[in-house]
């Protein structure tokens, strides 16, 4: 095949003479051969990634049960018509966009830089520390992470012990308010990420910029609002993208923490879909709604893919 | 070059070129700035560490609390006896064990799939070659809790529900365009001429690939094995819809099993497993953000 070209060198180092060297084993062979290599993993992503990707599209336009499987048949688009007809479907819209606002978009992204940005000017000492604890809270398996939150925003947890150690008056928080309970959980567990992706960003700044700025009289707030954000912006949305995909599949936690209660007040769409599939049997009406958040994923993943351009 | 930068005052108005060869005025101002500005820095790191500290303590404390609540308090009498609860074969070795076997042979089959995905797309230049690269940056995206209601459907008609292996091939799958686009990044940093060396000597690519390359990549290597046996290892999803036996739950699902009706539980045991299954992964995290001189960072593999 003629799509293959000769074998490019990566490296900066290679000698003079052009062409492969002689004991190159890639002259050997076809071309095609050469991209063998790449036919298990094509090969396990098509079973079990893009098969489940495409069975998808198919369930969503039928009605099949989890009872009954040899009775479903293609119902065209009832099911999305069904979705956009039911409260609890809208409920559930509403829910995950208040989840990832709050947890994404405000909370991960904002604190993570609040950190990198303390942890570049901060002592060593409180640094490490600082690290250590904030990506303890990232690796801990997520159902893990479920418990302890649980417990902390629990009408007995730590968190109104300490308001009402502030004379602040406490709540239960799982009953009152579960959507940002849950939103404040996914913050705990996931800012780890943003911290480090924002240290590297910051660190990547050259410090001349910075402190010409500082020459020129600009002040704090003006180096970070025409300098810094403007320098890290590509960094700012690849994080924003990660962050909110991210967001938009968090199953565990809000499982372990609420169960998607109570009174589905903090069912998100994940949630909801494994509801449906499951408990209420709709595996077609599931998986349509599977398909909705996936496309909705498949959207972010394209903007992300237009930052991401010039790095492939 | 923080004296240097600290050497001209904020508010000076006219720009000067010779600060940056190191002009010092008075010492006085140039060490009370930094120092302000560390302490400010710290403290306001404290206080955000301290609201996620609260939550770590609170297990920590639990697990060798004779009697403990939901609120963080230092144990009235320290005991073992919640360790010594959970550490039956049971509630604890089986559970590990399946882990260990899913997530392991998980981690196993992504890392061998991506170093080989990853050798020519470093390699080599194809047409094909940068579609499939956006492609696989593309499906690492995708969330893969909305597939999982399909992939029960397929694995109840292809008879691999409630199997190890069928779960561990899901799992490692669902790894893999993330593996392939780390291993790939990383493979390129390793220079063609080493490899040039090895084929002189009459080494075939996949000797080169395993005796040079990945070798040389040492870092990178374990960074990805590392990194995908952490995500598997805390998934909850996958094996929580693809395994059904109680003998075959990995420990993310056995310990909601065991806890999850929260109306009894003994938050003591509960907190004591919780440590013992997570310090697998966070060893590991240590393990190789050490190896990587503390400098690592996935957001440098994932940076815009």
């Amino acid at each position: 095949m003629s799509t293959t070209g000769i074998a490019s060198p990566v490296s900066k180092g290679r000698p003079g003479g052009g062409g492969t060297s002689p004991g190159d084993p890639r002259g050997k062979g076809t071309r095609a051969l050469r991209w063998l290599p790449i036919a298990p993993a094509t090969l396990l992503l098509l079973l079990f990634l893009a098969g489940p990707i495409a069975y998808c599209v198919y369930i969503a336009f039928t009605d099949m049960q989890l009872t009954g499987q040899a009775s479903a048949s293609f119902v065209g688009f009832d099911n999305f018509e069904r979705a956009f007809g039911d409260a609890k479907f809208i409920n559930a819209v509403v829910l995950t966009l208040i989840f990832t606002l709050i947890s994404s978009i405000l909370g991960q992204n904002t604190l993570g830089l609040t950190l990198a940005a303390l942890m570049a000017r901060a002592s060593k000492t409180v640094r490490s520390v600082t690290g250590a604890v904030v990506i303890s809270a990232w690796v801990l398996p997520e159902i893990v992470a479920g418990f302890l939150l649980y417990t902390f925003f629990n009408k007995e947890g730590t968190l109104n012990a300490v308001l009402g150690f502030l004379n602040l008056p406490s709540q239960n928080w799982l009953y009152t308010l579960p959507i940002v309970a849950v939103s404040f959980a996914n913050v705990w567990r996931g800012t780890a990420f943003s911290m480090l992706v924002y240290s590297a960003a910051l660190s990547e700044i050259p410090k001349e910029v910075t402190e010409s700025a500082e020459v020129d009289g600009a002040g704090a707030w003006q180096r970070l609002w025409h300098i810094t954000l403007p320098m890290i912006r590509r960094s700012i949305g690849t994080n924003l993208m990660l962050n909110t995909l991210q967001t938009l599949s968090v199953f565990g936690l809000i499982w372990a923490m609420t169960r998607g209660g109570p009174g589905g007040r903090s069912e998100t769409l994940p949630i909801f879909m494994y509801d449906q599939a499951f408990n209420k049997s709709l595996i077609g009406y599931g998986t349509a709604v599977a398909l909705l958040l996936l496309v909705v994923g498949a959207l972010f993943s394209v903007v992300y893919l237009r930052l991401m351009r010039e790095e492939v | 070059m923080t004296a240097i930068h600290d050497s001209v005052p904020g508010t000076s108005g006219s720009r000067n070129p010779s600060a940056a060869t190191g002009r010092r005025p008075s010492p006085g101002r140039r060490l009370s700035r930094p120092v302000r500005q560390r302490l400010a820095a710290d403290v306001g790191l404290l206080v955000i560490v301290a609201s996620f500290v609260l939550p770590l303590l609170w297990l920590l404390f639990a697990s060798v609390d004779k009697q403990p609540g939901m609120t963080v308090n230092p144990p009235s009498s320290l005991t073992t006896d919640n360790f010594s609860a959970v550490l039956t074969d049971e509630i604890t070795f089986t559970p590990m064990l399946n882990s260990l076997l899913l997530c392991g042979g998980a981690t196993l089959m992504t890392v061998t799939a991506a170093a080989l995905a990853a050798y020519p797309l470093s390699r080599y230049r194809a047409r094909f070659a940068r579609p499939y690269l956006l492609t696989i940056l593309f499906t690492t995206c995708l969330p893969i809790t909305a597939v999982m209601v399909p992939v029960y459907g397929l694995f109840v008609q292809t008879n691999l529900i409630d199997t190890m292996h069928g779960t561990s091939f899901f799992l490692a799958t669902s790894q893999l365009p993330f593996a392939i686009w780390l291993m790939k990044n990383f493979m390129d940093g390793v220079p063609v001429a080493l490899e040039e060396a090895a084929w002189t000597d009459g080494a075939s690519w996949l000797q080169a690939l395993v005796r040079v390359i990945l070798p040389l990549m040492g870092p990178g290597f374990a960074v990805v094995t590392v990194y995908s046996f952490i995500m598997m290892w805390g998934n909850f999803f996958v094996p929580f819809m693809l395994l059904i036996s109680p003998e075959q739950l990995p420990a993310s699902v056995s310990i909601f099993t065991f806890f999850g009706n929260f109306g009894s539980i003994a938050y003591g045991e509960l907190a004591a497993f919780s440590i013992l299954y997570s310090t697998p992964v966070l060893l590991l995290y240590i393990l190789i953000s050490k190896r990587l001189g503390g400098g690592f960072t996935l957001g440098g593999a994932v940076k815009g």
